[in-house]
């Protein structure tokens, strides 16, 4: 990269101010070098690598992990850390997490990880526990506290059926609309090492909560769902400020309650369509199973993606990377005190949507 | 609300492309309905229709070219009639057609003079003789250096929603400023000798005033510019076999292999979801930019170097347009050279398929040969041999077809139906 010349440095040096506007560079210029704290990490979640034979996957979801890995790894500055948010395997086989982790391997930078329950109820996590440690820990960063918690448990009762072997149960966790399934949950044991995490914690400090599940009630049908979520949240009411990001949903989802910011991210497999009803209606209310909901269906990375965060002020902005897609980007908004759409449009302002059949 | 602009003659042209879908008044309030039904009715993408029918400008220029003094073979016909296959040429409101300028133009896209050894024009890559390209993998330009891309045919062009392979320039106008101050085309380091020799010229002043209203001292690159771009807009081509078999109702203008190869076109070869095929017309192409595994090797393990290192030289004050044809390897970063997309990386733009068959070799970097080699590529997953790695970044719709020997033969002879006679002619094909 020697034959830049002088002269063209020259020339565009007045453009060097229009480069702020450019994705890529956007975080620093934003909050500027007086605001040491702030940082950027990057978020990739649900690959659901699946195994189809032996060392087949499907290739598919390969590449939507691999492609996220790649895209990833261009982001200038680097994300302090990474973020994984759970489901790296489709069934929990030891095959299809280490397949998936020989993949994120390829990621500049260190990565922690958060457990879903594909990667979970064949052996109740214990593979992936030996790949990669304890599933609830804390730490601190740059003046900010982070938790990570396994929200994807449930009732002891339904985890310790008679089952006949682990992939019943872990077939039986994958189904949606089941009504032989049981609704996640962070569970008391956990809690309790919750309240024990937090009570260290100065209520200034920010505080931002890695989940698989929403830990808010959104759509049980889909365990988009946390059974013990208000109890989740009580815990993290003293905080001045405090998010959740969460995974599992394959969807844009962004919420406030209270004083808690709520953040969905992005699958790297598929998408899945918002639920029929955010209104809380009982789980037997949706017969009808849509496996997906594509924008395009020639586009088989349509409405999936990944996405990197800023982190300032103690509160987060998510960037959603967004393959084939213009890039949205979910801000706090102080004013409103809650996460918006950068890109929010009112209803009157939108294009009416389809009427598919 | 678009579609209100238009004329009644481009309104028939809508009407005629939405047949069987709903009445014009719903369309307009709803512009995603035609073509949803579109492809409900036929399975064939058809998101770019409209469109193109939106960046139709309310007057349809062209009509006025119709009495041109004769310049080309091309020149003259653009304007009279609508060539069967393509839609109307979309002429910019801020540079009507006229005679006078498509002449100019048509001068200055040949002369030679407007480089720094006097040597290079556009037609040096752009040759009237080679289908408007060089035949040559990359671009030889001044002094003999060669660029990293694949000139490609300036023919229907004007269709065009971005120019240049990564899309760095929006329009023809913005494009052709470019080449006479780059290095490795016309050599000049900025465009002051190229406008100091029009201003020299015996004729170029008379006819700037006479198009542009302009003294020799004020005619400036813009005025250069729009008269080349007036100039390109007439080298459009349809008219093709496929054109008279799909859209004239010539039943035996394709040949039975062709006829099977369009089956593969559309179907298994899945070629139809980035060049498209319209209900009335077809541009053989989709205005987007796709990463389909051409160059991954040369950067391969390396993208995020390469990325960052260009990065860093673009912010610090490098220019695009140059570092992209002298690196080889910044060159295959693609449209993300421009947008700084993370995922467009090594994606490019969808070049058309009119006339393919006469613009060998074929990709951004002139790397495959031939058609067969190039429906080989495509049959392998984006790869020349089945068995090379994947890029990470290639774009999902490229993937290992499976296609038979037959339908491999059959793709190729459907690509030769897309060649407009006059072209094949000039050709000597």
């Amino acid at each position: 990269m020697s034959k830049y010349s002088r002269r063209d440095f020259l020339r565009k040096a007045s453009v060097l101010a229009a480069a702020g506007t450019l994705p890529i560079s956007l975080v620093e210029v934003a909050f500027g070098e007086s605001h040491p704290k702030n940082f950027t990490f990057a978020f990739i979640s649900d690959s659901h690598i699946t195994q189809t034979k032996g060392n087949n996957f499907v290739e598919n979801w390969d590449r939507g992990l691999r492609r996220s890995v790649a895209e990833c790894n261009l982001l200038d500055p680097r994300p302090d850390f990474i973020i994984y948010g759970g489901d790296i395997a489709q069934l929990g086989k030891p095959e299809e997490i280490d397949h998936g982790l020989d993949i994120l391997a390829g990621l500049r930078g260190d990565v922690r990880y958060v457990m879903g329950e594909h990667d979970y109820y064949l052996d109740l996590g214990s593979h992936w526990r030996k790949r990669l440690g304890p599933e609830r820990y804390s730490f601190d960063h740059k003046d900010v506290h982070f938790v990570v918690l396994n929200s994807i448990l449930t009732y002891p009762e339904w985890t310790h059926k008679q089952w006949d072997g682990g992939m019943q149960r872990m077939l039986q966790m994958a189904r949606l609309d089941n009504p032989h399934g049981s609704p996640f949950m962070v569970g008391d044991e956990q809690r309790q090492w919750l309240q024990a995490d937090l009570a260290k914690i100065d209520k200034a400090t920010p505080v931002v909560v890695f989940s698989h599940s929403p830990i808010q009630k959104i759509y049980k049908g889909w365990n988009f769902w946390t059974d013990d979520a208000e109890q989740v949240q009580a815990l993290l009411k003293p905080f001045d400020k405090a998010t959740v990001i969460y995974g599992h949903v394959h969807q844009i989802q962004y919420n406030q309650i209270d004083n808690i910011s709520f953040h969905a991210v992005m699958a790297t497999a598929w998408p899945w369509p918002y639920p029929s009803t955010y209104k809380q209606a009982e789980s037997h209310l949706a017969k009808l199973t849509v496996p997906m909901n594509r924008a395009d269906p020639f586009f088989e990375r349509d409405a999936t993606g990944w996405q990197f965060i800023d982190m300032h002020s103690g509160n987060v902005d998510l960037r959603y990377v967004l393959p084939g897609n213009t890039s949205r980007r979910v801000a706090f908004d102080e004013e409103a005190g809650r996460p918006m759409d950068t890109r929010y449009q009112g209803a009157m302002a939108r294009i009416p949507p389809r009427n598919h059949y | 609300m678009k579609l209100f602009m238009l004329t009644g003659s481009a309104l028939a042209i809508l009407l005629s492309q939405t047949v069987r879908a709903e009445p014009l008044a719903r369309i307009s309030h709803r512009p995603f309905t035609a073509a949803a039904q579109w492809h409900a009715l036929t399975g064939v993408r058809s998101v770019g229709m409209l469109d193109v029918v939106s960046a139709t400008p309310a007057r349809p220029s062209v009509a006025n070219v119709s009495h041109a003094a004769p310049l080309n073979y091309l020149a003259t016909n653009a304007g009279e009639k609508s060539w069967l296959g393509l839609p109307p040429v979309p002429i910019p409101a801020n540079n009507p057609q006229t005679p006078e300028k498509i002449e100019l133009g048509d001068r200055l896209f040949h002369d030679a003079r407007l480089s720094a050894d006097g040597k290079v024009s556009c037609s040096t890559c752009h040759d009237a003789k080679k289908a408007f390209t060089d035949h040559k993998p990359v671009s030889t330009g001044f002094r003999n250096l060669n660029g990293t891309r694949n000139a490609p045919t300036v023919l229907n062009s004007a269709y065009m929603k971005t120019l240049f392979w990564d899309g760095r320039e929006p329009d023809l106008e913005g494009q052709s400023m470019q080449p006479p101050i780059n290095p490795v085309e016309g050599g000049l380091a900025d465009h002051q000798p190229l406008l100091a020799v029009i201003r020299a010229d015996e004729t170029y002043p008379t006819a700037f005033k006479k198009v542009f209203g302009v003294s020799t001292q004020d005619i400036r690159m813009e005025q250069v510019a729009k008269a080349i771009a007036s100039f390109e807009r007439t080298l459009v081509s349809g008219d093709s076999p496929f054109d008279r078999w799909r859209y004239g109702g010539q039943t035996y203008a394709l040949s039975k292999a062709q006829q099977r190869g369009f089956k593969v076109f559309v179907g298994n070869g899945r070629c139809v979801s980035c060049h498209r095929i319209e209900q009335t017309q077809a541009l053989f192409m989709d205005n987007r930019f796709h990463n389909i595994g051409i160059g991954f090797k040369k950067i391969r393990g390396r993208e995020f170097t390469v990325a960052e290192a260009f990065i860093k030289a673009k912010h610090a004050g490098a220019d695009v347009d140059k570092t992209v044809l002298m690196e080889k390897d910044a060159s295959e970063l693609g449209r993300f050279a421009v947008t700084e997309g993370l995922n467009e990386v090594g994606t490019f733009k969808t070049p058309t398929l009119r006339n393919i068959a006469l613009t060998q070799p074929y990709m951004h970097d002139g790397s495959l040969k031939t058609l067969a080699d190039t429906v080989e590529f495509y049959n392998n997953g984006g790869r020349l041999k089945e068995d090379d790695p994947v890029s990470p970044f290639l774009s999902g719709g490229i993937r290992p077809l499976n296609l038979s020997d037959q339908e491999k033969q059959d793709l190729v002879e459907f690509l030769r139906s897309l060649s407009s006679p006059e072209i094949a002619k000039a050709t000597g094909e």
